[in-house]
């Protein structure tokens, strides 16, 4: 993971509040099996739309994304992260995240910092008064600088800490597998195991097949 | 100290207590994975080259992308198939356990850990789904994690968690009759929003909750990460031990009466305090329908849509505005003249078996509809098994609807079972976001009664729409008569 101190880049606002992970990224670019090329996907549904922030030439190289509250809730999925990274994304700041979004935002790291909502509605000001308008983001002294506005944003120690160093989650914990082992030894006998499995004896699953049946269409679809 | 039933249960699996404002590292008993969330983490595994800490402890089953049609056969779209090939190679290449479609264990990820046994009280399950918090209705800590968390449970068997808070939503007395778990859950989250549990574990407590069997405990705790919570928990009671009693994975012998003394214990203390409090009386609930296109856009059947002019939060307005012309309503409008194209009795909320009982049980004798596509969908092959035994296939096949094989199917429309733009639907599953069910569809939340109920009248419907004589149905097995 890249090291994050201070990023500097377009600032693009996106004036919706509950933007969820389907918004973020459509169930249908979940099948993929690879971990980049992803832009294509972001805000797939209002990409289409001329109107849409990111299609207006001013934002379309944006770095910064600036939403409205409660940003990333919904599904789980990571998608929604390498998405907006992919595209070119360093950092989304809003006035409320949803928790799993955060947390996936943070492993990846993209910054994602919580502004209070009136802060955020002075930067959309700057950013839709002077489209294009850069935004520095200073993880270190956690503040934002859009033209002459200059708030704090909050993300937790441990999650900056990580990002400034760009450490691997999987790695720091490795470096106490001998707890990890000592716990393991303590377990108790009743707790599952899903090997080696049992389960009832095997039975047949008949396939359903499609069936003659009239399709209930409104008049008019 | 005294503690809630959350903070028991991770106390009981801290590897290390993190310091200088690190999270704990949790053990993590039962690792739960499916195709979509999984390749990408295997792929880490294999780049960093390392192996799954604890196959024993993992358990992946094929449910997003499955058809529910033609199971025999290869699957159509390449890409669903791809998923799939992926996950097998994986489970082979890892040696993770894997239930593929065909496979009387195959079905939702949500249902197999409960129908296995393996999802127990007191364990940390954790998913590559958010629905996870299903598993917290059997007293177990569970949540839906990343990709990358998913790649670092298989490789380390923890997770570095940040703390949480808690919540106890207390719902008192007892549901009137028609009003369901599902009538609970969507009424939470009316009240509290789709953030009012951020950050938050939410307890279910009270009369009304202890009144419900497993199914009805799972489809609540289903639906707290639609409030925005971690997770959602009920504490373990001999409901519970019934459920579980015998199943293939239950502790049996001496370890089945460890485990109960263990589980009886996991209650939360009555000094110990929570976070936040929310309290429901039952009595006054019926059932619920969402309007909207998030889950806490939802009301009463008998109210109207909403008149978006009334509502006195800015943010809220402008929600409601563009969910009413998405979802192609009249604000004033009355929720129960909303004619649906299709209803979806399915998914982890609400494909359970008592929830297909339940629904067939009004689906007795009945035809649907014209102008309505009824899929029913059980949760799991062996869900599909049971209710074959009992004879419901023939009822809902009687009645019109479609009965297919399991898996998520319209419930996020990965596979082929969408909604065609424009189409609206009545679904027992749990998401009603824009497209969900597919791009342009339009999608209304209910119990499996409002939905069959609705596939009866053809518009949002509840059992009293049905006559004064129909008795509304519980999730007990149907007395059927051989013919
Ligand atoms: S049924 Fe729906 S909510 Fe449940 S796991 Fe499948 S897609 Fe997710």
């Amino acid at each position: 993971m890249e090291k994050f101190t201070q990023h500097t880049g377009v600032g693009v606002p996106l004036r919706r509040s509950n933007v969820d992970t389907d918004q973020i990224i459509p169930a249908v670019y979940l099948k993929r099996v690879t971990r980049t090329g992803f832009e294509d996907a972001l805000f797939a549904a209002w990409r289409g739309d001329p109107s849409f922030v990111l299609n207006q030439d001013a934002y379309r190289a944006g770095s910064v994304l600036v939403a409205g509250p409660d940003f990333g809730t919904g599904s789980s999925r990571e998608h929604a992260v390498w998405a907006l990274k992919d595209y070119g994304f360093k950092v989304v700041l809003a006035s409320r995240f949803a928790d799993i979004f955060r947390g996936n935002s943070g492993k990846q790291g993209l910054v994602a910092g919580q502004v209070a909502q009136e802060d955020v509605e002075l930067i959309w000001k700057v950013l839709e008064t002077a489209p294009g308008t850069e935004v520095t983001v200073d993880l270190e002294a956690r503040t934002v600088t859009c033209d002459d506005v200059v708030v704090p944003f909050q993300i937790d120690d441990y999650t900056r800490w990580r990002l400034m160093e760009g450490l691997d989650d999987i790695g720091l914990t490795l470096q106490h597998e001998e707890e990890i082992t000592a716990f393991e030894a303590t377990r108790d006998a009743w707790r599952p195991k899903t090997l080696p499995a049992k389960h009832l004896p095997p039975v047949e699953i008949k396939a359903a097949r499609p069936v003659e049946v009239s399709l209930g269409r409104r008049p008019g679809l | 100290m005294a503690g809630t039933l959350a903070e028991k249960v991770w106390e009981n699996h801290i590897v290390r207590r993190g310091t200088d404002g690190a999270p704990d590292l949790l053990y993590i008993d039962l690792h739960l994975v499916h195709e979509v969330t999984s390749p990408q983490a295997f792929e880490g595994l294999r780049l960093a080259g390392r192996k799954v800490r604890r196959p024993d402890l993992t358990l992946a089953t094929e449910d997003h992308n499955t058809p529910t049609l033609d199971i025999d056969r290869p699957i159509a779209d390449t890409t669903s198939r791809t998923q799939i090939q992926t996950l097998r190679n994986n489970a082979a290449e890892f040696g993770v356990r894997l239930h593929s479609l065909g496979d009387a264990d195959q079905g939702i990820v949500h249902q197999v850990g409960p129908q296995l046994g393996l999802t127990m009280p007191g364990l940390t399950v954790v998913c590559g789904d958010s629905h996870t918090s299903t598993h917290g209705a059997f007293g177990a800590l569970a949540f839906g994690i990343g990709t990358s968390e998913v790649e670092h449970v298989l490789a380390t068997q923890t997770l570095p968690l940040a703390p949480f808070k808690t919540m106890a939503i207390t719902v008192n007395g007892a549901l009137p009759i028609g009003a369901t778990a599902k009538d609970i859950i969507l009424a939470v989250i009316a009240k509290i929003g789709t953030g009012g549990g951020q950050g938050y574990v939410l307890e279910y407590r009270g009369e009304a909750i202890r009144a419900l069997s497993m199914e009805g405990r799972m489809t609540i705790c289903n639906m707290s990460i639609e409030a925005g919570a971690r997770a959602g928990m009920i504490a373990p009671d001999e409901t519970t031990f019934a459920y579980l009693k015998g199943r293939p994975h239950a502790p049996e012998g001496a370890d089945w009466d460890a485990a109960v003394e263990y589980w009886r214990t996991l209650r939360t203390d009555d000094d110990a305090t929570f976070d936040a409090e929310v309290v429901l009386e039952a009595a006054d609930l019926e059932p619920f329908v969402t309007w909207g296109t998030n889950p806490g856009q939802g009301l009463p059947l008998s109210a109207t849509v909403p008149v978006p002019e009334q509502i006195a939060d800015p943010n809220e307005r402008v929600a409601a505005e563009r969910a009413i012309e998405y979802m192609g309503l009249t604000p004033g409008q009355p929720l129960r003249e909303i004619a649906v194209d299709t209803v979806f009795i399915g998914s982890c909320t609400n494909g359970r078996i008592e929830d297909l009982r339940a629904a067939a049980k009004l689906m007795q004798g009945q035809t649907k509809a014209d102008s309505v596509r009824v899929l029913v969908v059980p949760s799991s092959a062996r869900v599909r098994l049971q209710a074959e035994a009992e004879g419901l296939d023939k009822i809902f096949l009687d009645f019109g609807a479609e009965w297919r094989n399991a898996g998520c199917s319209m419930c996020l429309g990965m596979n082929p079972d969408q909604l065609a733009p424009g189409e609206r639907s009545a679904s027992t599953s749990n998401r009603n976001f824009e497209g969900r069910q597919g791009k342009g569809g339009r999608t209304h939340l209910v119990s499996p009664l409002v939905a069959a109920a609705t596939a009866i009248r053809g518009t949002l419907s509840s059992v009293s729409d049905l006559g004064p004589d129909v008795p509304v149905p519980d999730g007990s097995p149907l007395d059927l008569q051989p013919a």
